[in-house]
């Protein structure tokens, strides 16, 4: 494992885009779970008086048109995005790891099934446009929108673990587990999952990226987490009407949202490098 | 009686299915007609090319592939009747020895886990009984006590078809098909298998299914020999008959293929 470890920290070092991805999350996450304490004002807190202030000492990032403080509106919001996002991710996995070792360990007409019927027929919605209509049709909040989001996100899933399911099962260990008399469940969740988690951690941090994004749309267009509750693509939505008059109620939120796509983004694509050997050999490692 | 009987034992395997379902455009008879009665106590060799059908009539007798047609039975029970509980019973009594020693362990299993696995599954032991039923185990194999904490790419091949045979030995089977248990190995190491093999069959009484494309081993190993030709049984008998008197062509090319080796 300490090789491992080595090699690791020199990814870190010939991969700084990697590096700056972890040091970002790494805030994100910080600013999440502490943000009583790191925000320097109540998120809620109206105060009309100062509405659409420009940065400044006092308020970093400005103020909104209630006159509360950005700076502390999109440390809280962090959180919304975390939680949605690690959720989002969390749920459609585990579907995914389900449904994908079931259709690529049973195969034939289970597989036929999962994987020309049940996945390209989500495959062919937009999955943003399916979540539109499941909180429209069950009502907003965090549990909807995570339920919501997961519907469109475990199919991405579950076609990665079904083709290397498919792979992983023809290997020899595998017949020799089974020569054991190890059961299907033993099968599959001590022999061949171990040995495939490694492409699904590396889809997991990328589709991490791909629901704070969801989330942020979603709250864009108000079928996010109700207010006063701060979110990104709600203070994004709220900053709308005064793009002209005072840019930085929008500009902040979206710089936020890059910010935390492109981290997971960057780590993803680091980890993938790290985790396939032939990239590996090309950098020299 | 014998031990393992196997008769008309037939396995098709389809040949371009389509992803459809539809049915296959051609087959391949892997298994052809084939009958054999495996004695308890004896080492059955059997030999035949590569594509012969061998490794499919081996994994065929423990079931671990659903034959065409025909039946096979083990200790007098019929083992294409077994339901799935039946089928895991029966598999303490009957194991396999994989060719490939580096595909055959979990790259992330530690050698003690992979050992231990088929005590985990039959048996319910406490840890420390089964930590040193592995240790036993690993010692009867010829490997150390410490290997178990160790990974198997950390062994060489001879070492880890040790390991591969040390989980086959974990429950004391009668029955072990040897799919060319030493032919990824040279020939020094492969040689020390093999007298690994014969003497664990002295001390546990085990019966073998050998199988290889190499004479010599087989002719050393096998108390009788049975020859394999595109999927048909070509001919059976005692080890030093079908050596010496080959009745079958095939056989006679087999042999005069195979240099004079004195093991």
């Amino acid at each position: 494992m300490s090789s491992a470890a080595i090699s690791l920290g020199r990814t870190a070092r010939h991969n700084p885009l990697a590096s700056a991805g972890v040091v970002l999350v790494a805030m994100f996450a910080i600013f999440a779970l502490f943000a009583p304490w790191i925000a320097p004002q109540d998120p809620a807190n109206i105060d009309l008086p100062s509405r659409l202030q420009a940065p400044s000492s006092s308020h970093w990032c400005g103020t909104d048109e209630l006159g509360r403080d950005i700076f502390s509106r999109l440390i809280y919001g962090s959180r919304i995005s975390m939680l949605v996002g690690s959720c989002v991710v969390a749920v459609s996995l585990l579907l995914g790891l389900i449904v994908g070792s079931i259709a690529g360990y049973y195969g034939g007409g289970i597989d036929r099934f999962v994987n020309i019927v049940v996945m390209n027929a989500f495959l062919s919605f937009p999955g943003i446009l399916l979540a539109i209509a499941f909180v429209a049709f069950r009502g907003p909040g965090i549990f909807n929108l995570v339920l919501a989001l997961s519907l469109g996100g475990w199919v991405g899933y579950a076609r990665l673990v079904r083709a290397q399911v498919l792979a992983a099962r023809e290997r020899e260990f595998v017949e020799a587990a089974k020569a054991l008399g190890a059961s299907d469940l033993r099968v599959i969740v001590r022999h061949i999952l171990p040995n495939i988690i490694q492409p699904v951690i590396v889809q997991a941090a990328i589709g991490m990226a791909g629901a704070i994004l969801a989330e942020a749309t979603m709250s864009f267009l108000g079928l996010g987490v109700p207010p006063p509750t701060a979110s990104w693509g709600t203070m994004l939505n709220d900053g709308r009407s005064h793009l002209f008059d005072a840019p930085h109620l929008v500009l902040f939120p979206a710089l936020t949202v890059m910010l935390a796509v492109l981290s997971f983004n960057f780590i993803g694509d680091a980890l993938r490098d790290f985790l396939d050997p032939r990239s590996r050999i090309e950098a020299g490692l | 009686m014998a031990l393992v009987e196997i008769r008309n034992l037939v396995k098709i395997f389809p040949l371009g299915e389509s992803i459809f379902g539809g049915g296959a455009t051609s087959q391949v008879r892997a298994v052809d007609d084939v009958s054999l009665d495996i004695s308890p106590g004896e080492t059955l060799g059997l030999v035949g090319e590569s594509g012969s059908g061998k490794s499919t009539l081996g994994r065929l007798a423990l079931r671990l592939i659903e034959p065409t047609s025909g039946s096979i039975k083990f200790d007098g029970g019929d083992l294409l009747a077994a339901g799935a509980g039946e089928m895991r019973r029966l598999r303490r009594d009957m194991q396999i020895i994989f060719q490939d020693p580096f595909g055959s362990l979990d790259p992330r299993m530690r050698v003690e886990e992979i050992v231990s696995e088929p005590l985990i599954i039959h048996e319910s032991l406490s840890l420390s009984v089964r930590r040193s039923r592995v240790a036993e185990l690993l010692r009867t194999v010829g490997l150390d006590q410490s290997a178990g904490r160790r990974f198997p790419h950390e062994f060489s091949g001879g070492q880890r078809q040790r390991i591969g045979i040390a989980r086959a030995l974990a429950l004391r089977p009668r029955f072990i098909v040897a799919d060319e248990p030493v032919s990824a190995l040279d020939v020094s190491v492969g040689a020390q298998i093999v007298n690994l093999l014969a003497q664990l069959q002295r001390e546990f009484g085990l019966t073998y299914l050998f199988i290889s494309h190499s004479m010599p081993v087989v002719r050393y190993l096998a108390t009788r020999i049975a020859v394999m030709y595109r999927g048909k049984l070509v001919e059976v008998g005692p080890t030093l008959q079908i050596t010496t008197q080959p009745s079958h062509p095939y056989t006679r090319t087999l042999l005069e293929a195979t240099p004079e080796v004195v093991m």
